[in-house]
C-alpha cells in the first residue's frame, strides 16, 4: 500500500503544488487536503506547505491556524502523525501551539531568496532520518518572516533535549536566534522548518536534489512504524 | 521623559487587505457583530526635556515627512504621559 | 448633486460640463455630443473622458502601431493577436502562451511600493483574462542616477513592491533588467511582464454575447481608488502646480489576488465563462465597453448592484473606479450558480451586475434610471486618432557627429589600463550583480524554474512528463535609442532576441513596452515614429510578430523627456529544458568561442558611459541575418549537446560577459587576443550579433563544422582555467578580485 501525504492548501498558500511534487518524487502518493475540510482523508502524514495564508496580514499563520483543518492536525499530531511545516506551515505551527516560538520579520527587513546551506542537526525526526547528524545540505530559502525567536530558557531547553533539527551555516539569512532553520516537538513527529526542501528535489529546478531526504524520511518512518 | 503617541492609519478611501482579512476571519472564530476591523501602526516616541508646542511641531513634522506616507496615510500625534 | 439621467442630459443640453478638466479637448467634446445627438450626462462624460485618454486609446500612437500588423511576419504560433488583454502563442503539444509586458510608470513615482506591487497585479489578470495559469513574472526597470537621493526612495519601494505582491503571488520572478540614466530621474520606468500557460482549448476572449447572459463583477469591492487615474495619470505630465489632479493610491492586496487566481482557473475548468475581461485602467467603464464592443450585442448594468468598499460613491466614481483585483465575467444563465458557488469557496466577492441584450447600446442603471445609453464601439474602440506632427530633432545630426573615436575618448593602451576599466565597467550600478534586488524576489515557487537570476533569458518548464518550456528576455537600451531611434529599437529586439537562443530557446513572438516622452513634442514623436518603424521591419525580418503590449507616453519633466526606451520581451520555445544553456562557465578545459563580428563600436556603450560618461556617435550596426543564423546555431548547439555556456554579448561586451560567465561558474579563463585584433576593441565593443560559448573538447570539431558550413564566424579565444580571469600578454585579474567589484555594488547604494 501506498503511503499517503496529505498537503494542506490554505487560502494564500504557494508552495503546495511543489510539496506534492515532492511527496511524489520521495515515492508517496500526495492529498491534497482542503482548509475547509476537517477530513484527513485517510493520510498518514501531513505537509503544511509554504505561502502567504490569508496573506499573512494579522500575523503569519495566525488566521490559518483556527481553519477546521488544523483542528485535525492538531489533534493527530499529538497522537503521533508525522506532521511537517515549511515556512508558512512552521509559522502555522508556531501559532497552534504544536511548536515553541516564533517566527517575526527578517533582522534585514526584506524577503530574502538565497540558495542556503544548512546542517541537519537531529537525524531522529519522523522527517529527518535519511539524514546523518551533522550533514550538511544546500536547500532554497525565501522568506520575509523568519527569523525564529524564543525566550532563552525555551532556547537552552530545545538544544538540550535535542529538539534543534537544523541550523543555518555560513549565513544567517534572517536573524534567528541560535541559527536555528527547524526544530521538532519532544517527540520529534512534529517538524518545522523555515527553508524549502520541496525546492529541491530536482537538479534541473533546484540548487541541490538534498531536500528530497525530508519526504524519503517519513515514508520509511511510517514504513517501519 | 514623556511619551508621544503617533498613530499612522491608512486613510479612510485607501484599501487596507490586513483590516479586511482579519474582518472576514472573525465571525469564522465566532466573534461576530463587528463591521469593519483598520488596521494600522502605533510609534511611541520617548522625548527628551519637554513636550511644548515646539518639540510637537517637530514630531508632527517627522511623522508626515517620515513615520507615515502621506499619499496613502494619516496619522494622529498626541502625548500619552507627562512624568515628571 | 442630483444624478444626471439620460432623460436630464436631454432637457438641459446647455448644462456647463467639465470635460476640460477630465482631459478632454474641445473637438472631442462635440465629437461625444454628435454620436450621443445630445450632451452626454455625467457618467458618460466620465466614461469617454477615461477611455479616449492616451492611456486608454492609443490616440498619438496608433497610427504608428498600425505598422505591427501591416508588416507582419508569416506565423503559424499565432492564435490571438493584437487587441485582446495579450496575445497568444502556440508552442506545441497542445499548449499555448500568453505573455505581456505592460507599464506602471506614474503610479510607480508617485507611490513606488503600491504603484510598483498593482503593476504585477494588473498584468497578472491580463494573462489571467485569456485563460491562462500565471506561470512568471519579469520586470523591466530603469531608474534615475544610482547616487540621486530621489533613486533612494524610488527603487527600494518599488523593488519591495514588486517582491511583496509576486512572492505573496506565488510567482516565480525570472528576471527583467535593473538600469540606472539620469534621464529617468523623475520618470522612473517601472514595466511589468507576465507569462501564463494553457490549452489551445482554454483560449477565452473578452466579449459579451448571447443576449441574456449574465454579467459577472467578481473579486474585490469597489472602492474609490485612482478614480481619473488612468485618464489624467497618462495624459497630463507631472506639474507640481495642479495637486489637486493627483489621483488616490490604488492599494493592492495580493492575497485577493491569489484567490482570484485560483478561483478563475477553476471556473474556466468547468467552462462556466463566454467571456472575461479583468479590471484595469478605467474599472467598470472600460470592461463593460470592451466586453460589449467586441460581443454580438448590447449590454445593460445596473450600477447599484455593484459591490462597494465606500457606500457613497457617484455612479460616476464607481464607474471610474479603479480598485485591484476585479474581473468581469459573461456567464449563461444555468451556470450562474455553479459560478457563484466556486466564487464562496475561494471566499472571493461575486454578484450579477447585468446581462447581455439584443440591442445595440450599452445601457447603465442607477436605481432604475438610466445614466449611461451608448455605442459602446464608440467607447472602447473608436476614440479619437491623432496625427501628431513629427519632425528629426534638430540636435540629432550634432549628437550623431560627436562620435567616441580614439582621438575623442581616450582608451587604455596598457594592460593596466585594460583592467582598471574592466572593473569599473563591472563594477558601474548599471553592470554590477544586481542580487540584492533578485533576492528579494521568489524564483523558485512553482517549482519549474530553470533558468532566472543572472541568466541571458528567464527559462520555465511548462510540462513535467515532456520536458517541453518556454523562455523570455526583456531588453531594451535607451541610449542607443537615443543616438538613433530606428536602430535603437531594433537592437533592443535584436538583443531579446539572442538572449533567448542562447538559452537554446527558439523566438517565437514578442510583446512591447513603448516608454517615450511627450507625444505633443515633435521630437519625440519622431522617435516614436522611428523606434516603431524600425521595430516592425524587424520584426518582419526575423519572423517573430507583435502579440501586443502597451504605450507609456508623457514620460517627462518639464521640457525634458527620457531617453526613448522601447522595452522588447521576446518569448521562445524549447522541446527539452534539460538542453537549456545556461552562462556559468562551469567545467575547466572547456573551449571559448567567440560567435560573430567584432568592430570598432562605442556610441552608446558601456564603456563611454562609464568611463567618459559620453553619450553620441551611433549605436552599433544591426544585421538581422546575422541574428537570425547566430540563433539557429546557438539553438542546435544547444540541442544537440555542442556547448555547456552561452552568454549573448551586450553592455559591456566581451569583457562583461567574461566576467559574468567567470563568476556565476566559479571557474577563470585564460584569453588569448586573436591575431591582429586589438585587445581594447576585443574586449569593450558591443558590436550587436555576438555570443561567447564554451565548448567541450570532444565537441569542437563538430561545433566548428558547423558555423563552417553555416558561415558564421567563431573564433577560438581561449578556456576556462583557473581562478582568475588571464587576457594574455594583457592582465590578470582574480575571480576574488572581479568579485570584490561586481558585487556588493547595488546594497551600498541602498541599503
Amino acid at each position: 500500500m501506498t503511503t499517503r501525504v496529505g498537503v494542506v492548501t490554505f487560502p494564500g498558500s504557494l508552495d503546495d503544488r511543489d510539496a506534492q511534487r515532492a511527496v511524489r518524487l520521495a515515492g508517496a502518493e500526495p492529498v491534497a487536503l482542503w482548509h475547509r475540510d476537517k477530513d484527513l482523508h485517510q493520510v498518514d502524514a501531513v505537509v503544511l506547505p509554504g505561502g502567504f495564508s490569508y496573506g499573512d496580514y494579522l500575523r503569519c499563520g495566525a488566521i490559518s491556524r483556527f481553519s477546521p483543518v488544523m483542528e485535525t492536525v492538531i489533534e493527530q499530531a499529538k497522537l503521533g502523525m508525522p506532521v511537517l511545516g515549511i515556512c508558512n506551515g512552521f509559522q502555522v505551527l508556531c501559532e497552534s501551539h504544536l511548536l515553541p516560538g516564533a517566527l517575526t520579520r527578517n533582522d534585514s527587513l526584506h524577503f530574502a531568496c538565497r540558495d542556503q546551506k544548512l546542517r541537519i542537526e537531529n537525524a531522529g525526526t519522523a522527517w529527518t532520518r535519511d539524514y546523518s547528524a551533522g550533514q550538511e545540505i544546500v536547500v532554497p530559502l525565501k522568506n520575509g518572516e523568519g527569523r525564529f525567536v524564543a525566550a532563552e530558557r525555551v532556547l537552552d531547553e530545545l538544544e538540550a533535549e535535542g529538539r534543534v533539527v537544523a541550523r543555518y551555516l555560513e549565513v544567517n539569512p534572517n536573524g534567528s536566534y541560535r541559527d536555528i532553520a527547524g526544530i521538532t516537538n519532544a517527540a520529534g513527529n512534529v517538524v518545522g522548518l523555515m527553508p524549502h526542501p520541496e525546492h529541491a528535489v530536482e537538479p534541473l529546478t533546484g540548487p541541490t536534489t538534498e531536500g528530497l531526504g525530508f519526504f524519503t524520511s517519513v515514508l520509511k518512518q511510517l514504513v517501519n512504524a | 521623559m514623556a511619551r508621544v503617541v503617533v498613530d499612522v492609519m491608512l486613510k479612510p478611501e485607501i484599501l487596507d487587505p490586513q483590516g479586511q482579512a482579519v474582518q472576514r476571519a472573525l465571525p469564522r472564530l465566532g466573534f461576530t457583530g463587528i463591521a469593519d476591523v483598520r488596521q494600522g501602526k502605533r510609534f511611541e516616541l520617548e522625548v527628551e526635556g519637554p513636550v511644548d508646542d515646539a518639540a510637537l511641531a517637530r514630531i508632527r513634522e517627522a511623522a508626515e515627512t517620515f513615520l507615515a506616507n502621506t499619499v496613502i496615510e494619516d496619522f494622529t500625534v498626541r502625548v500619552e504621559e507627562e512624568a515628571k | 448633486m442630483s444624478l444626471d439621467t439620460v432623460k436630464n442630459a436631454e432637457q438641459t443640453p446647455d448644462a456647463a460640463q467639465p470635460w476640460a478638466e477630465l482631459g478632454l479637448k474641445q473637438d472631442e467634446y462635440a465629437r461625444i455630443r454628435e454620436i450621443l445627438g445630445r450632451r452626454p450626462t455625467g457618467a458618460e462624460l466620465a466614461m469617454y473622458s477615461v477611455m479616449w485618454s492616451e492611456h486608454c486609446s492609443y490616440k498619438s500612437s496608433k497610427v504608428h502601431l498600425k505598422q505591427f500588423s501591416e508588416k507582419k511576419p508569416q506565423s503559424d504560433a499565432m492564435l490571438v493577436g493584437i487587441g485582446e488583454n495579450a496575445g497568444v502563442v502556440d508552442v506545441g503539444q497542445g499548449y499555448a502562451v500568453t505573455f505581456k509586458v505592460e507599464s506602471h510608470n506614474h503610479p510607480s513615482y508617485i507611490e513606488p511600493y503600491q504603484g510598483a506591487a498593482t503593476g504585477i497585479g494588473g498584468i497578472v489578470r491580463d494573462i489571467l483574462a485569456m485563460g491562462a495559469r500565471p506561470v512568471a513574472v519579469m520586470d523591466p526597470l530603469r531608474f534615475g542616477a544610482a547616487d540621486h537621493p530621489d533613486t533612494r526612495r524610488v527603487l527600494p519601494g518599488i523593488v519591495a513592491g514588486i517582491g511583496g505582491y509576486g512572492n505573496c503571488l506565488g510567482l516565480p520572478n525570472i528576471g527583467g533588467e535593473v538600469v540606472f540614466d539620469s534621464c529617468y530621474q523623475g520618470n522612473p520606468l517601472v514595466n511589468a511582464l507576465c507569462v501564463g500557460v494553457m490549452k489551445h482549448e482554454d483560449i477565452h476572449l473578452a466579449q459579451a454575447s448571447g443576449a441574456g447572459n449574465k454579467v459577472i463583477l467578481y473579486g474585490a469591492r469597489t472602492g474609490g481608488d485612482g478614480i481619473g487615474g488612468v485618464s489624467v495619470l497618462a495624459s497630463e505630465t507631472f506639474d507640481d502646480t495642479k495637486p489637486a489632479k493627483r489621483p488616490a493610491v490604488q492599494v493592492g492586496d495580493p492575497f485577493q489576488e491569489k484567490l482570484l487566481i485560483e478561483c478563475t482557473l477553476e471556473i474556466f475548468g468547468e467552462k462556466l465563462v463566454k467571456g472575461i475581461q479583468d479590471l484595469g485602467g478605467a474599472g467598470l467603464s472600460c470592461a463593460t465597453s470592451e466586453l460589449a464592443s467586441a460581443g454580438s450585442g448590447g449590454m445593460r448594468i445596473d450600477l447599484d448592484t455593484v459591490h462597494l468598499r465606500d457606500t457613497t460613491l457617484s455612479p460616476e466614481e464607481i464607474l471610474m473606479s479603479e480598485s485591484q483585483e476585479r474581473m468581469c465575467a459573461i456567464v449563461e444563465p444555468g451556470k450562474v450558480a455553479r459560478f457563484l458557488e466556486i466564487c464562496e469557496k475561494w471566499d472571493v466577492i461575486a454578484n450579477v451586475i447585468g446581462e447581455v441584450t439584443d440591442g445595440e447600446r450599452l445601457e447603465i442603471f442607477w436605481h432604475g434610471e438610466l445614466v449611461v445609453d451608448v455605442p459602446p464601439r464608440t467607447v472602447a474602440h473608436e476614440g479619437p486618432t491623432y496625427q501628431r506632427p513629427f519632425a528629426r530633432p534638430s540636435w540629432q545630426d550634432a549628437l550623431q557627429a560627436d562620435a567616441p573615436t580614439a582621438e575623442r575618448l581616450a582608451r587604455p593602451t596598457t594592460g593596466e589600463g585594460l583592467k582598471a576599466d574592466l572593473l569599473k565597467v563591472a563594477g558601474s550600478p548599471n553592470q554590477a550583480s544586481k542580487s540584492w534586488i533578485t533576492d528579494q524576489y521568489d524564483r523558485y515557487v512553482l517549482g519549474n524554474t530553470v533558468l532566472s537570476v543572472g541568466e541571458d533569458s528567464g527559462m520555465i518548464r511548462i510540462d513535467e512528463e515532456t520536458n517541453l518550456g518556454v523562455s523570455v528576455a526583456t531588453d531594451g537600451n535607451g541610449r542607443y535609442t537615443k543616438l538613433d531611434p530606428y536602430t535603437g529599437a531594433q537592437l533592443a529586439l535584436a538583443e531579446a532576441y539572442r538572449n533567448v537562443a542562447a538559452g537554446g530557446a527558439k523566438p517565437l513572438a514578442i510583446s512591447d513596452c513603448l516608454n517615450f516622452g511627450s507625444p505633443e513634442d515633435p521630437d519625440v514623436m519622431w522617435q516614436f515614429a522611428e523606434a516603431t518603424r524600425g521595430l516592425a521591419d524587424a520584426c518582419l525580418a526575423l519572423g517573430t510578430p507583435v502579440t501586443g503590449g502597451n504605450v507609456s507616453l508623457y514620460n517627462q519633466t518639464g521640457e525634458v523627456a527620457i531617453h526613448p526606451t522601447p522595452v522588447v520581451a521576446v518569448l521562445g520555445v524549447i522541446d527539452d529544458v534539460t538542453r537549456r544553456t545556461p552562462v556559468a562557465f562551469a567545467e575547466e578545459g572547456q573551449l571559448l568561442y567567440l560567435l560573430g563580428d567584432t568592430a570598432d563600436e562605442f556610441g552608446g556603450s558601456a564603456w563611454s558611459e562609464v568611463v567618459h560618461g559620453h553619450l553620441g556617435g551611433l549605436p552599433p550596426k544591426v544585421d538581422l541575418e546575422r541574428e537570425r543564423l547566430l540563433g539557429e546555431i546557438l539553438i542546435a548547439a544547444s540541442r544537440d549537446g555542442m556547448i555547456d555556456a552561452a552568454h549573448d554579448l551586450s553592455d559591456g561586451g566581451l569583457g562583461q560577459a567574461l566576467v559574468e560567465s567567470c563568476l556565476k561558474g566559479g571557474h577563470g579563463a585564460r584569453i588569448i587576443v586573436p591575431e591582429g585584433a586589438d585587445p581594447f576593441v576585443l574586449l569593450f565593443s558591443e558590436s550587436a550579433g555576438r555570443a561567447v560559448v564554451a565548448v567541450p573538447r570532444s565537441e569542437e570539431l563538430r561545433f566548428n563544422d558547423m558555423c563552417t558550413a553555416r558561415g558564421l564566424p567563431a573564433t577560438r579565444i581561449g578556456v576556462v582555467d583557473g581562478d582568475s580571469l588571464d587576457v594574455q600578454g594583457q592582465f590578470t585579474v582574480s575571480l576574488a578580485e572581479l568579485k570584490d567589484a561586481h558585487t556588493g555594488v547595488i546594497e551600498a547604494l541602498f541599503i
